[in-house]
């Protein structure tokens, strides 16, 4: 019976999470109790990310309970868009606009965390490197021919791409990693991870807004049911004296 | 049982208890309350050795009451249509007030109610319950698992997600690889061409009341049968041979309160495991909620790596493993098929003489383990992708699944079966 309940364990493992073309993930380590953290990334999203993508599914409000801002705070420097405190994050740019801009309309963000996983929208943020080929001048280690801008060159500068040899049978060389320029932009190169962590978080947040709270009921949920089992282990050892 | 009037309670037990003897009796006259409790819970005598196995047909039962109950509350805010599915989802995961554990102890639920089901199958393996005279019982219980995989088939499609639409769209074609009938079938079940909101909303309507109704059905049929022929044991003795002079099996005790109260222990461990998942872990890394169903349906993209959910894998593994033949997949269906339908044939290819795996030959056990390992392996199989080397596992697997009922049939019926000698009374 071990054995089984073992071998059910085992299947459960996660698959090692490697992107496109074996570019191996780095780890976000984000943490949604974090509330500064999640604060910060919020700002990094309406200020970066909101112009061109939505959360349609993420209402503002909510960001102001769990984030524990006041609501005319988030009025004042989270909406800038004429929505209402109770309103889901949309956007103003129409996605035929979007899809003649950029070739494709930027998707939603609500779910992304989720689809992709935390580790890789980290990744992501962290792989622009320029690329003059390409219509906006950047291209993404682990999103090859994105077509979204790095928005946040700006914190980061622009990234170099860093070349290897392609060990695949058509050989040359192909983008192994980005190399970040001294002082290219207004943050430092761990300032930048940390800004692109708290984003991550954010995302993280976005994609299940009852997380934190979720597992923190699973502890009284559980300390319930442990006290439970004792009570009912007790009940049947009583009825069960006389079954011999 | 005792009805509370509302007088304040004066200290006379013996005048409520009195009161309440004939409000049962007023029922009794007009419905079998008391004969049927007596039947199935207070007189129903099981025998007095049931071990960990025999927790699971239980707790089938509480997960089939909570499925119910969650997706009762969950049909009050989901929409079956093709542009709101997936938005009425989210609605629920995050504005409807506790939609979120809802609909994490539905989805968790539902692979819950596999992991239960194979292990109350795997019990009755061990121990032979499906042998005679309890035949009726497997049919049962084997019609009861083919609803459930339709019933949680057809759950998969509702949340509209790239992988519930896409896990349709392999599955129903697989009946189109069915020679002659199999393109018009695969229209028939889907209404349409392709997976659309025509296939969405009668999978809606067969989740949340077709199915179900057979299934609860099925249960009622599974546990009468059961009672009519009395519960097996891990030392596959029937203990109705042995009775006193009251007519009661030596061996057994009342299901009521002896296995009641040991179920309810089995319970809360059970919503230990449940609990933990739901609250640390409802994706279960990706086993029970798949990430490219955090992605809404689009029958334009067609995700690059498409699995049916865990509990179906191992059929997916020996559809795959067989080869099709003449440019059609239909060898690799029927191979499913037949995997499914050998299992209802089962009382009848063990002509086994004695029941439970304590006694019986060398062979029996080597054959039962390989058969288990098997079909845990094409699980793992099904979810992964195929490779040279995975595929070449996979087909010596199906050979050990269905070399299983092979062998078991000559194993039984030529009499090379050394069993041992089966005692008259159950062992602690």
């Amino acid at each position: 019976m071990r054995k089984i309940l073992l071998t059910l364990l085992l299947l459960a493992a996660p698959v090692a999470a490697l992107a496109a073309d074996g570019v191996p993930l780095m780890k976000a380590h984000v943490d949604v109790t974090d509330i500064p953290s999640l604060q910060r990334g919020a700002k990094l999203f309406v200020n970066y990310c909101a112009g061109c993508h939505s959360a349609k599914y993420m209402r503002f409000n909510r960001i102001a309970a769990d984030l524990q801002l006041p609501e005319d705070l988030v009025e004042q420097y989270l909406i800038f868009t004429g929505a209402k405190i109770g309103d889901t994050m949309t956007t103003v740019m129409s996605p035929q606009d979007a899809e003649r801009w950029f070739g494709v309309a930027p998707p939603d963000l609500s779910l992304t965390a989720r689809r992709r996983g935390a580790d890789w929208v980290y990744t992501y943020l962290n792989s622009f490197y320029r690329d003059d080929s390409r219509p906006v001048g950047v291209n993404n280690l682990i999103f090859p021919d994105v077509g979204m801008p790095h928005v946040l060159w700006e914190l980061q500068g622009m990234p170099m791409p860093v070349y290897g040899e392609n060990s695949g049978p058509e050989g040359g060389l192909r983008v192994v990693g980005v190399r970040v320029p001294e002082n290219g932009g207004r943050l430092s190169e761990r300032e930048y991870r940390e800004a692109t962590r708290d984003l991550t978080n954010f995302l993280v947040y976005m994609s299940e807004p009852i997380k934190a709270y979720r597992q923190s009921l699973g502890v009284k949920v559980l300390v319930f049911l442990l006290v439970l089992l004792v009570l009912t282990v007790l009940l049947k050892r009583e009825y069960w004296k006389d079954v011999h | 049982m005792a009805t509370k009037s509302d007088k304040p309670v004066t200290g006379n037990l013996a005048a409520e208890a009195a009161a309440s003897n004939r409000f049962v009796a007023w029922i009794d006259e007009r419905f079998p309350l008391t004969e049927l409790w007596e039947e199935h819970v207070s007189k129903y005598y099981a025998p007095k050795n049931f071990n960990f196995w025999y927790f699971f047909g239980s707790l089938a039962l509480l997960v089939l009451v909570i499925q119910i109950v969650s997706g009762i509350f969950l049909t009050m805010n989901y929409k079956p249509a093709g542009d709101l599915a997936f938005d009425s989802v989210e609605y629920i995961m995050r504005d409807v007030e506790w939609g979120w554990l809802i609909r994490y102890i539905h989805s968790t639920g539902a692979s819950a109610f596999f992991v239960v089901v194979y292990l109350h199958m795997f019990r009755g393996l061990l121990y032979g319950s499906y042998q005679t005279p309890r035949e009726l019982v497997w049919i049962f219980g084997m019609l009861i698992y083919l609803v459930l995989m339709a019933e949680a088939f057809m759950g998969y499609l509702l949340p509209w997600g790239q992988m519930s639409y896409w896990g349709a769209q392999v599955i129903i074609n697989l009946f189109g690889a069915i020679p002659f009938v199999g393109e018009e079938l695969a229209i028939w079940i889907r209404g349409d061409y392709n997976v659309s909101e025509v296939t969405l909303n009668r999978f809606f309507a067969l989740h949340v009341i077709a199915l179900p109704l057979v299934l609860v059905f099925l249960v009622i049929f599974h546990i009468m049968a059961l009672h009519q022929v009395g519960s097996n044991n891990p030392d596959g003795v029937e203990i109705k041979k042995q009775k006193d002079e009251n007519g009661i099996p030596l061996d057994g005790i009342p299901f009521h309160p002896y296995y009641t109260v040991k179920d309810i222990v089995g319970a809360v461990v059970f919503l230990i495991f449940f609990s933990a998942v739901i609250f640390f872990a409802p994706d279960f890394f990706g086993l029970f909620l798949e990430a490219p169903n955090f992605e809404p349906a689009n029958p334009l993209v067609t995700p690059e790596h498409i699995a049916p959910v865990w509990y179906f894998t191992p059929f997916y593994a020996i559809l795959r493993a067989v080869p099709s033949m003449a440019g059609s997949a239909f060898p690799g269906v029927a191979a499913m098929g037949l995997a499914i339908f050998l299992l209802f044939l089962l009382p009848w290819i063990d002509r086994g003489k004695v029941r439970s795996i304590r006694y019986r030959g060398l062979g029996y056990k080597i054959a039962l383990m390989l058969f288990a390992v098997s079909f845990v392996v094409l699980g793992y199989l099904g979810i992964q992708q195929p490779t040279p080397v995975k595929t070449l596992i996979a087909r010596i697997c199906t050979i050990y699944y269905f070399g299983y009922f092979v062998f078991l049939w000559a194993y039984t019926a030529f009499g090379w079966e050394k069993t041992k000698p089966v005692p008259e009374r159950v062992t602690k």
